[in-house]
């Protein structure tokens, strides 16, 4: 039975094309030069660049974190080029008509039509292509509810306030590692303001695609959610299928203002590598939120993709009666490896944090959750709920559970619940005899565990989730 | 429409069926006894091809194809139906997403076009019906906490909507009260039409009080022993095992 499993899980990437498209690419390695370039390149004011250099410096004193259940050869930083942009894009085309067709059609390819009148209604779309945003479709819509959508980038110029006020005040420079690397190097990402009151009318999504060889994502993405206002955003990401590992190490800061709710979702479908673990993205990802008084968080994501996965999307609830809530799907197989979890910092009183972790291991993959769980001296009546299970699919893949909590008061409840399954040959037996092929019968198996966690996402989003576990584990079945 | 020949089959390298016969004609219900250890469950888990069960000898005819030759599923859409005696659980699998799949599978099989979800509610309404179970049962989650009664009789819903050729029923009594029994029986009876044929493994006559077969047969030592109709259930019951001079001693149920 279990051949038949691997033969099911057998790998196939949609996502895995190449486009053919000019760009203008630095040279590989990093320096003071590299970051000055990169900001001349987007115009930046001297404030900014003072910023990332002041980063960079600082990502110069650290050293990578090793902590992670995670196994891989040391990443070369001077090997990978820091910015590249589609030529096309170098003189800001006014129109779509202006953007290189071939870029056009790779998003179409990928399922996400950049042409307003073909896209999903209700869904707005910001596409990062390597460095640069290539488009943010329905804006005017957007802008008359007040609401801004552009790339970071974008907003730089035109809302230096807000940037300058919120750049790095939930992820400070020097974090950690890769957020570092991040604030000296980002390229672009999408800036969303939601302003007081407003409910923002449609679902805003980024779709990023790394494209250029031996190119680095570095993206940068800061979502503004004014008192009483609230957003759903959704974030989705594919890259070519290549032999060498690629490095995306992006940088997400969510500011929920008082009685603001931001919805953030992920669909994770980075290249993976093969079978034997060559290739695939190495995903370094500081995600991490604030709320203030009555304010709620919720990730969402479901991760199928990477080499490697290194993400704890976290909530730190600062104001009273705030809510932090995390749902993950992460699913590994071949010779991926994922760490993933949040952490949930109770600040103030009554706030609440819900943790939702769905890990499922095939093949040779190793599968961590990691999760923290504070509570702070002040944090009275705090409460959290941890739900942290794992589902093995065949005997040489790893589940791992790293859960850390620390409670400073004695008013605070912390409830944490983990379980373990397999797929079991009775399962697939049962679901055999009732007609159904192994492919499906797996395929189903595994959408069942995920259902608490699908439930929460957007309804296009759940679709796609579905159906993208359902193609992660596709294959012929003998 | 089933012809069992000299079968043997292993389990782990332990010979459980050493030359067993059976010939079922369409419409006839077959029930097989003997005690535990004597390889019933076996005999089921064999015809419908679950893996770890190695056929060393012998053949199953199924409407003339060799059946051993075919793999889980092409038996099951090919009409093999096998009612659990532990059903195992899905988690957050709704059985109504589970046997819409299932019924379209057997569908597909036969060319037809899949049901849509509110044809196929129709249909598991009426199957939900004859087994006495609440609606809400195709709600929830395969077996999912379900108890002993409630998943043998889920096992004859599923039953009723797949519409298989031959039923093989693995202690669908055991662990149930006489209310439930009956309810089962009832469900097991609605399918009896003439064509669908059934093998009907138990413990106990009492299930044969309510589903009356046409012949009887006592599976000792891997091969049936004694063949009769329904007297010789009632035999049974009274004399016990030993009175066919079988070792009844407790050997692990496979």
């Amino acid at each position: 039975m279990s051949e038949q499993i691997e033969q099911v899980l057998s790998q196939k990437y949609d996502a895995g094309f190449v486009s053919d498209i000019e760009s203008e690419t630095f040279a590989v390695g990093l320096d003071e030069d590299v970051i000055k370039r990169i900001s001349a390149n987007k115009g930046e004011p001297e404030w900014l660049l003072e910023w990332r250099l002041h980063a960079y410096r600082n990502w110069l004193t650290m050293e990578e974190p090793d902590w992670a259940h995670l196994a891989y050869s040391k990443i070369d930083f001077q090997a990978i080029s820091y910015y590249s942009s589609p030529k096309s894009m170098k003189d800001k085309p006014k129109s779509l008509d202006e953007v290189d067709p071939e870029l056009l059609r790779t998003y179409e390819k990928l399922g996400i039509p950049l042409h307003e009148q073909q896209m999903l209604a209700g869904v707005a779309v910001d596409a990062v292509f390597d460095s640069v945003s290539v488009v943010t479709t329905f804006r005017e819509k957007l802008e008359e509810a007040g609401v801004i959508f552009c790339p970071i980038s974008e907003a730089v110029h035109r809302f230096p306030a807000l940037v300058k006020k919120y750049l790095g005040s939930v992820v400070p420079r020097g974090d950690n590692y890769f957020a570092a690397l991040n604030s000296a190097v980002f390229t672009d990402g999408s800036f969303v303001y939601i302003p007081k009151g407003v409910r923002c009318p449609m679902e805003l999504s980024t779709y990023f695609r790394i494209n250029e060889q031996n190119t680095g994502q570095f993206e940068r993405t800061l979502i503004i959610a004014e008192e009483q206002s609230y957003v759903s955003y959704l974030e989705g990401c594919t890259a070519p299928q290549r032999d060498e590992n690629q490095l995306h190490a992006a940088v997400v800061e969510l500011i929920a203002l008082d009685n603001a709710q931001i919805k953030y979702s992920t669909v994770q479908n980075w290249y993976p590598g093969d079978e034997n673990g060559k290739g695939g993205i190495y995903n370094f990802v500081t995600k991490r939120g604030i709320c203030h008084t009555n304010a709620k968080i919720s990730w969402t994501q479901v991760e199928t993709g990477s080499a490697i996965t290194w993400k704890y999307p976290s909530c730190i609830l600062k104001g009273d009666n705030s809510v932090g809530e995390f749902y993950s799907v992460a699913l590994t197989r071949a010779k991926q490896q994922a760490d993933t979890g949040t952490k949930m910092i109770h600040l103030g009183k009554n706030t609440k944090s819900t943790i939702i972790s769905k890990g499922i291991s095939a093949g040779n993959s190793n599968n961590a959750y990691r999760g923290l769980v504070h509570m702070g001296a002040k944090a009275d009546g705090a409460r959290n709920f941890t739900e942290c299970d794992s589902l093995l699919i065949g005997d040489r893949c790893g589940a791992h559970t790293f859960p850390y909590i620390e409670s400073r008061n004695p008013s605070a409840i912390v409830e944490h619940e983990a379980t373990t399954s397999k797929v079991s040959d009775e399962q697939l037996f049962l679901c055999k005899q009732r007609g159904l092929d192994a492919e499906k019968a797996v395929s189903m198996i595994v959408n069942g565990f995920c259902k608490e966690v699908f439930k929460e996402l957007p309804m296009e989003f759940a679709v796609e989730a579905g159906k993208l576990l359902e193609i992660s584990l596709e294959g012929s079945v003998g | 429409m089933l012809k069992i020949n000299d079968l043997h089959a292993n389990v782990e390298n332990i010979t459980i069926l050493k030359g067993l016969n059976l010939e079922i004609k369409p419409g006839e219900v077959h029930a097989i006894m003997g005690p535990n250890g004597a390889g019933k469950s076996t005999l089921g888990y064999v015809l419908s091809g679950r893996e770890g069960y190695d056929v060393s000898a012998g053949n199953v005819i199924f409407n003339d194809e060799m059946l051993l030759d075919m793999d889980i599923e092409e038996r099951a859409k090919k009409g093999v139906f096998l009612a659990f005696q532990y059903p195992v659980e899905i988690p957050g699998v709704s059985n109504m997403e589970f046997m819409k799949e299932s019924v379209n599978a057997m569908r597909k099989q036969h060319s037809l076009e899949p049901l849509t979800a509110a044809e196929f509610l129709k249909k598991a309404k009426h199957a939900c019906a004859q087994v006495q179970l609440p609606l809400d049962f195709l709600k929830r989650g395969v077996n999912e906490g379900f108890s002993g009664g409630e998943k043998k009789r889920n096992e004859i819903m599923q039953m009723i909507l797949l519409e298989p050729s031959l039923c093989i029923l693995d202690e669908s009594d055991s662990g149930l009260d006489i209310d439930a029994l009956q309810v089962v029986a009832n469900g097991v009876n609605s399918q009896r039409d003439g064509k669908r044929s059934f093998i009907v493994i138990t413990h106990y006559q009492r299930l044969l009080d309510f589903i009356e077969p046409d012949y009887v047969h006592i599976l000792a030592n891997g091969k049936i022993v004694k063949s009769g109709d329904a007297t010789l259930a009632k035999e049974i019951e009274k004399q016990g095992y030993a009175f066919l001079g079988l070792d009844t001693s407790e050997e692990p149920n496979i």
